[in-house]
């Protein structure tokens, strides 16, 4: 923690480019998250989001563009360094550690900063706790429903105790009982002083969770302010409803 | 790592001391020495492919520098046994860092990984046959000098004592490793490489430790296998043989368990005896068993038990 207090730009995103081949991906994305925040990332399927979280987190190399963290550049650094350096991410397809129980697979993050296995136990019960999982800490994690994968994903991150968590769609496939059940979780992990940035389709709980939102279309970002005004912007519309679509909803209303 | 996790260890370790006490034979006693022998080089691919997940089929590259190093340094540089025994543990150790650092590096996982190990122990193999200072072909002979100074014991019962205590040792070193932010890494890299990598992990430190590790206790065996036998050749030291026993040991017995080599050697070698006096000596014929025997713990995971039991008594233990 560096004290300065609120830095604007927490982590800034600059004119970040992937190229596979002939196909750009993500084209000149530039974006900002401030300290603090619950910032969204928003867009149709395929529009890049997933690759310019891979880039942010270190699993791609970025063809262009830089990534700076609290001011310091961490451009394509390794998964392992920037886990160290405070950012962490889940991933959109869960990835538990099948063969373990839940509460080891938390002590995994948590072993990140806590050298001793009892510390470390300790910690991945507390998360787990936190994050509602207190009942199958000693299940296998393969034995977890979507919902409690998605927990599972949360809290390994969290017991890394990062400064910024980068969330891949952590509510998709929840029914509206977890997700109305979920929601307080990501609120109380931000209130412990933990920086979100989320993709997420479920329009509803952008709207009431992120203070800012950014939606990237076709590999770039096409509008970037607060939930309620973003949703209203004619081209954030047409980029999910197709050309056009502003001007006949106006028509409409 | 507590006392009350230890205390199966020690219990084995009284269970040996009595065997060597009591048993007489030295059909069975040899038996015995040989396959806690196997047992350590069994807990050495164990604690790379038990609980690492990177399944080498090349073990003998370790047991052999292991056995090599120890019988050369004593044989043609007059070194005691014990340093001898403990540079061959060292040696095998930078091999496998070496090779760790190579074949890890360049990213490969899984058969790639098997192949590569493979091959690096055929390459070890035909070398030893090839050069002098190995006896070459015919192999090489560690004087008879007998006395606990150099490590050579007239009686079997020491021997057994002496390979019980190593593998005990290899076991807690085993379980330490179990209980500690190591080894909770190294499950997860087995589990799953990119979201041990978003945890913190980093890959290929924890890979290049457990690869060091495990080459060195495979190393310790080897040297163990030359002290006992007092000969070694190409064929013996880093033949496939080992590379296969080591590997189906902790897979029969229980991969990624501390008791799980042991029980594989135990079984292994109890089969391979029992069918060669079944059926006499046809050369090959415990092979023919161990493939059966691997074919069907495949289809038919018998190595989850000790885990399904584990799961059950903790299941049982827990409020």
């Amino acid at each position: 923690m560096t004290g300065q207090g609120r830095d604007p730009a927490f982590l800034a995103v600059r004119d970040l480019t992937k190229r596979f081949g002939g196909l750009t991906a993500v084209s000149d994305a530039t974006f900002d998250v401030r300290e603090g925040s619950i910032t969204g990332l928003i867009g149709p399927n395929g529009a890049g989001k997933t690759t310019l979280f891979a880039m942010i987190a270190g699993f791609e190399q970025p063809s262009a563009g830089l990534v700076l963290l609290d001011g310091e550049e961490i451009t394509g650094r390794k998964p392992h360094d920037l886990a160290k350096l405070g950012l962490a991410r889940t991933f959109q397809i869960v990835q538990p550690f099948a063969g373990l129980s839940v509460r080891e697979n938390i002590a995994v993050g948590a072993f990140l900063r806590l050298a001793k296995r009892r510390d470390a136990l300790a910690l991945a019960e507390e998360v787990g706790q936190r994050l509602g999982l207190g009942p199958q800490l000693d299940k296998p994690a393969a034995a977890l429903t979507v919902a409690g994968r998605k927990r599972l994903e949360v809290a390994r991150a969290l017991a890394t105790r990062p400064r910024i968590l980068l969330l891949d769609e952590v509510l998709a496939g929840l029914n509206p009982s977890e997700l109305r059940d979920f929601l307080p979780v990501l609120q109380d992990i931000r209130a412990g002083g933990v920086t979100i940035l989320m993709i997420e389709h479920v329009m509803q709980a952008v709207m009431s969770l992120c203070e800012y939102v950014h939606v990237i279309s076709g590999g770039r970002i096409i509008a970037s302010g607060e939930a309620a005004e973003v949703v209203g912007n004619p081209a954030v519309i047409e980029a999910y409803l197709g050309h056009g679509a502003a001007q006949r909803l106006a028509g409409h209303a | 790592m507590t006392i009350r996790e230890a205390l199966p260890i020690l219990g084995f370790l009284v269970v040996a001391v009595l065997v060597s006490l009591f048993v007489t034979s030295n059909v069975v006693l040899n038996f015995l020495v040989f396959t806690l022998i196997l047992a350590i080089a069994a807990q050495g691919w164990n604690l790379l492919g038990g609980y690492g997940g990177q399944y080498s089929f090349g073990h003998a590259a370790f047991f052999g520098m292991g056995a090599y190093v120890s019988a050369i340094l004593q044989q043609r540089f007059g070194v005691n046994a014990y340093p001898a025994v403990a540079f061959g543990m060292v040696a095998a150790a930078l091999l496998g860092y070496a090779i760790g650092a190579m074949v890890f590096r360049a990213g490969l996982r899984g058969s790639y990984f098997a192949l590569v190990t493979l091959a690096f122990a055929e390459v070890l193999r035909i070398l030893a046959n090839a050069i002098e200072i190995t006896g070459g072909a015919a192999g090489l002979l560690i004087s008879l000098n007998l006395g606990a100074g150099n490590l050579q014991f007239a009686n079997r019962s020491s021997f057994l004592i002496l390979a019980a205590v190593l593998l005990a040792l290899a076991m807690l070193m085993t379980l330490a490793v179990e209980k500690s932010r190591i080894g909770a890494q190294l499950v997860a890299v087995r589990e799953n490489e990119a979201a041990a990598a978003a945890l913190g992990v980093d890959i290929l430190a924890v890979k290049l430790r457990a690869i060091s590790l495990s080459a060195g206790l495979t190393g310790a065996a080897g040297a163990l296998y030359a002290q006992y036998f007092l000969y070694i050749d190409s064929n013996i030291a880093f033949g496939t043989w080992i590379s296969v026993e080591a590997l189906l040991a902790p897979i029969i017995g229980g991969a990624g368990t501390v008791f799980g080599p042991l029980i594989g050697a135990l079984i292994l070698q109890g089969l391979s005896e029992g069918t060669k006096m079944l059926i006499g000596k046809i050369p090959g014929v415990d092979l023919i068993i161990f493939g059966a025997l691997l074919i069907l713990v495949v289809r038919f995971p018998l190595h989850r038990i000790p885990g399904v039991i584990a799961a059950r008594w903790r299941g049982k233990g827990a409020p």
